[in-house]
């Protein structure tokens, strides 16, 4: 980040270090103010700093403490599992979706010379077919609402006489939204690769689908490492929407303790908190591994300062969901 | 190491399993399921046979179904639940609470995702042609609730001034009942998904009253008597029946003798004065339930 | 399949009201989006430090969080978010003007939310104008304003246009969630109110109200798609 600063201005002389100082102070000073006077005294003057509020939150030898703890951790428990699960089968669907369609557009290639010309017709019809199924499919998954698509799944499967536990809506509502985005991730991860890896398989000899499952995915795997796990927070933080179908997650937990306790600002204070910590981890863990990656690729003499055009968007598209 | 780490976990498998069984064997003598019948093929065998079963209730409603620090509800709703359920030969221990907000309680019935809905459920025709009641076991009515000393509004025909809002929750009827009298929806109604927030909204100022059955009003009353008041007398009467199957005749036929038999026994009121009627609500008469 | 006829103007009013919220919405990022980028390369660290702590707050916290600040937080502040009462805005966007605050505040949460991802776009692309620029307009003796306004800025632009928009259609999407938090009327919160209050049939509402949001996301991704290739080929 200094780094970055440095190249928009010089290295500050005297007269320039003091203008700093002093507008540092200024502006620190205001903020203090600002927060004083439009956070810390409206909230002060309606109570919201008493003991009674938040003393089950922070003050072990409260009577509800321990119960309040106990449940916050069956909920974010709950939210944990929902998460991994999620994260899973959405890179399993994920990925076959992302070989699915390079393996379409492959076919689609092909002219099927070794069949009999009404067979060739039928398979590069049944090819266009699929490959415009499944382009639909994404757009019409990608482009809808994660609560929308949760919503839908935990009403509309019992319609159709498929019913499950509470869970298994929200992790399939999220595995159809985020599947369709990794697929993207991989996919263009796939076709940025420089063409010679594809065509220096072709000439070792091995398949299109050998091709993709050994030398194309694993190499988009690397390079789209920081936005996959940019895409777990993403995971992490859409768990919150089970509380529209009564999963009982972290926010679920949070709504019923605020029923009896009557603290909502402070209970959601300490849950976003957690939030933030634990996605801030992450956050930073996707940080370290972008930059073993570059540095990686660097002594491998590709050029790491301008990723591909694909690793912006889907670093961007990272921010889906909510 | 690692030999010890699956050993450990083999002896917890056994013991947890053994601990089960002898939980299962404790269960049924408990109950003494063998000591009721029911008519073979009827929803009562199935359940009695299952030792189990799922009831639908509301976890936001205070001194009716709420959630709070526990890990199962607690309310009047709850109590007749478990009057119920007993009368199954279930032990208590066996029932699954299962969270049904207003919008989903015809759903989670016409999907079997629970086998009966006790949830402040108001008996209507438009709900009588997807499921069906039994009861009632008590008779609410909407009213309204305002801030302490806000003498404007005096029942809901005060809505219709085009300014004054009003809160409510997505799907229920008192959000339907209402929006009858309210001149424009967009700038006068807001929706949440529970009351609690609809509360929160008026003790702010944001909203000048919240609508809904008297009861769960009384019960943010008695929490807050310096912040909250009712805004005249009831406008509506809301019976609450439980719901199940549209089809079940034989099990809602169950339910409604059950409750009769509540009623005489004073378990009935048992349950109403150690929940809800700590709020001070009236109780009433014993409602007569509805064999339709 | 009679519903989406018989409703259409209740489909049609929840599309036009998610339009308005998601309108003002980037209009409002956006702007947040880019003063929060310029606190976040300023060379005073204090502003540096706010400009970073916004951004890994609201960047960490889900929507639905911010949505409840917005809703409950503010009016303990004393809020009610009268300041966004604009009048002529409110002749369009009448939500904008009405005495009930829940529309202006799953607004403030929206604009809150959506300018801290605004930033990072518009950060990405500051990063991909090659240092040389930077370095050669500071060289010429220009001040940190000027090689933003003049030189870094025009530049980065364009390679902000695409992560921008990926942006500004998740904040369309997010925008589903504001049905919870007391706006009344928008797309979501009609699908809610027909499927469940009204009880019509599930399938076509769910139809009738993903068109309303494909409609919205679908044809902005595809210009993304054009821009981007465009983009790739003059590269």
């Amino acid at each position: 980040m200094n780094q970055q600063s440095s190249v928009l201005y010089d290295v500050p002389g005297p007269r320039q270090r003091r203008i700093t100082l002093i507008s540092s102070i200024a502006a620190t000073f205001v903020l203090i103010a600002g927060a004083y006077f439009l956070v810390y005294r409206p909230l002060e003057e309606k109570g919201q700093f008493s003991m009674d509020l938040w003393g089950p939150l922070v003050d072990p030898s409260n009577e509800y403490f321990s119960q309040v703890w106990d449940r916050i951790g069956y909920g974010f428990k709950n939210t944990l599992i929902a998460a991994a699960l999620a994260i899973l089968s959405s890179l399993v669907v994920g990925t076959l979706l992302a070989v699915l369609r390079i393996q379409l557009k492959h076919l689609g290639r092909r002219r099927f010379t070794g069949l009999a010309a009404p067979m060739s017709y039928l398979a590069r019809g049944l090819t266009t077919v699929l490959s415009a199924i499944t382009r639909i499919c994404v757009e019409v998954f990608r482009g809808l609402p994660v609560v929308i698509t949760i919503f839908f799944v935990a009403r509309g499967f019992p319609e159709f006489g498929i019913s499950f536990e509470t869970l298994w809506y929200l992790v399939i509502g999220l595995t159809i939204y985020n599947s369709v985005v990794i697929a993207e991730i991989l996919r263009s991860g796939m076709e940025g690769l420089p063409n010679g890896q594809a065509e220096a398989a072709a000439a070792i000899g091995l398949s299109p689908l050998q091709t993709t499952r050994l030398i194309l995915l694993p190499q988009a795997f690397r390079i789209m490492l920081p936005a996959l796990i940019s895409q777990l927070v993403v995971v992490l933080k859409d768990t919150s929407l089970g509380f529209i179908i009564s999963y009982e997650e972290t926010l679920n937990i949070g709504k019923q303790i605020i029923g009896v306790l009557d603290n909502p600002i402070q209970v959601y204070i300490v849950i976003g908190l957690m939030f933030i910590l634990v996605n801030y981890s992450l956050s930073k863990l996707a940080q370290y591994v972008q930059h073993r990656l570059s540095r990686g690729r660097k002594t491998a003499g590709t050029p790491a300062q301008n990723p591909p055009p694909a690793t912006l968007t889907a670093q961007a598209e990272g921010t889906g969901g909510i | 190491m690692r030999i010890s780490r699956i050993a450990a976990l083999a002896a917890a498998a056994t013991l947890a399993l053994g601990v089960t069984a002898c939980g299962g064997d404790d269960a049924g003598d408990d109950t003494g399921s063998g000591d009721k019948s029911f008519p073979a093929g009827s929803t009562m065998e199935r359940l009695n046979k299952a030792q189990a079963i799922k009831v639908g209730t509301k976890f936001d409603q205070p001194g009716f179904g709420q959630k709070g620090l526990s890990d199962s509800p607690e309310g009047f709703d709850v109590e007749v639940a478990k009057i119920i359920v007993k009368e199954l030969g279930i032990p208590e221990s066996k029932i699954e609470w299962v969270e049904t907000p207003s919008k989903v309680r015809e759903d989670v019935i016409v999907n079997g995702t629970v086998d009966m809905v006790v949830a402040t459920y108001t008996i209507n025709d438009a709900r009588k042609e997807r499921i069906a009641f039994a009861g009632p076991y008590y008779e609410a009515g909407q009213n309204i609730m305002v801030k302490k000393g806000d003498t404007s509004i005096t029942g809901p025909e005060s809505f219709q001034d085009g300014a004054k809002k009003v809160c409510s929750v997505t799907g229920s009827t008192p959000a339907e009942e209402i929006k009858k009298y309210v001149k424009d929806v967009g700038s006068q109604l807001v929706l949440f998904d529970t009351y609690d927030k609809c509360r929160d909204a008026l003790k702010g100022g944001q909203v000048d009253a919240v609508t809904t059955d008297n009861v769960i009003l009384l019960g943010y009353i008695a929490k807050d008597e310096e912040s909250f008041q009712l805004a005249g007398d009831n406008f509506t009467k809301e019976p609450y029946g439980i719901g199940v199957k549209k089809d079940d005749t034989a099990f809602r036929d169950f339910i409604n003798d059950t409750l009769e038999k509540a009623y005489a026994d004073g378990s009935w009121k048992k349950a109403w004065d150690d929940t809800a009627g700590k709020f001070g609500a009236e109780l009433g008469e014993a409602p007569a339930v509805n064999r339709y | 399949m009679n519903v989406l006829i018989d409703k259409f103007d209740v489909f049609a009013g929840g599309f036009w009201l998610t339009l308005q919220i998601c309108l003002l919405a980037a209009i409002g990022a956006l702007i947040l989006g880019a003063v929060v980028a310029v606190l976040r390369i300023s060379p005073v660290p204090p502003l540096r430090a706010v400009g970073t702590g916004y951004v890994n707050i609201f960047r960490n916290l889900p929507l639905t969080v911010v949505m409840f600040f917005a809703a409950f937080g503010l009016p303990a502040l004393g809020s009610n978010a009268d300041f966004l009462r604009i009048p002529g805005l409110d002749l369009i966007f009448s939500r904008l003007g009405t005495d009930l605050p829940y529309f202006r505040f799953a607004l403030i949460a929206l604009v809150l939310y959506t300018a801290a991802f605004v930033c990072e776009a518009l950060r990405s692309g500051v990063n991909a104008v090659p240092a040389g620029q930077a370095e050669a307009a500071r060289s010429l003796g220009l001040t940190f304003g000027q090689n933003l306004r003049y030189v870094v800025l025009p530049q980065s632009w364009k390679a902000s246009v695409v992560p921008l928009g990926s942006v500004i259609i998740a904040m369309i999407k997010n925008s589903a969630l504001v049905g919870f938090f007391g706006v009344v009327g928008d797309l979501s919160q009609t699908a809610d109110q027909l499927t469940s209050a009204e009880g019509h049939a599930f399938v076509p509402v769910a139809i009738g109200i993903s068109i309303g949001y494909l409609i919205m996301t679908v044809p902005l991704g595809a210009l993304l798609d054009h821009i981007e290739k465009r983009q790739a080929v003059a590269r």
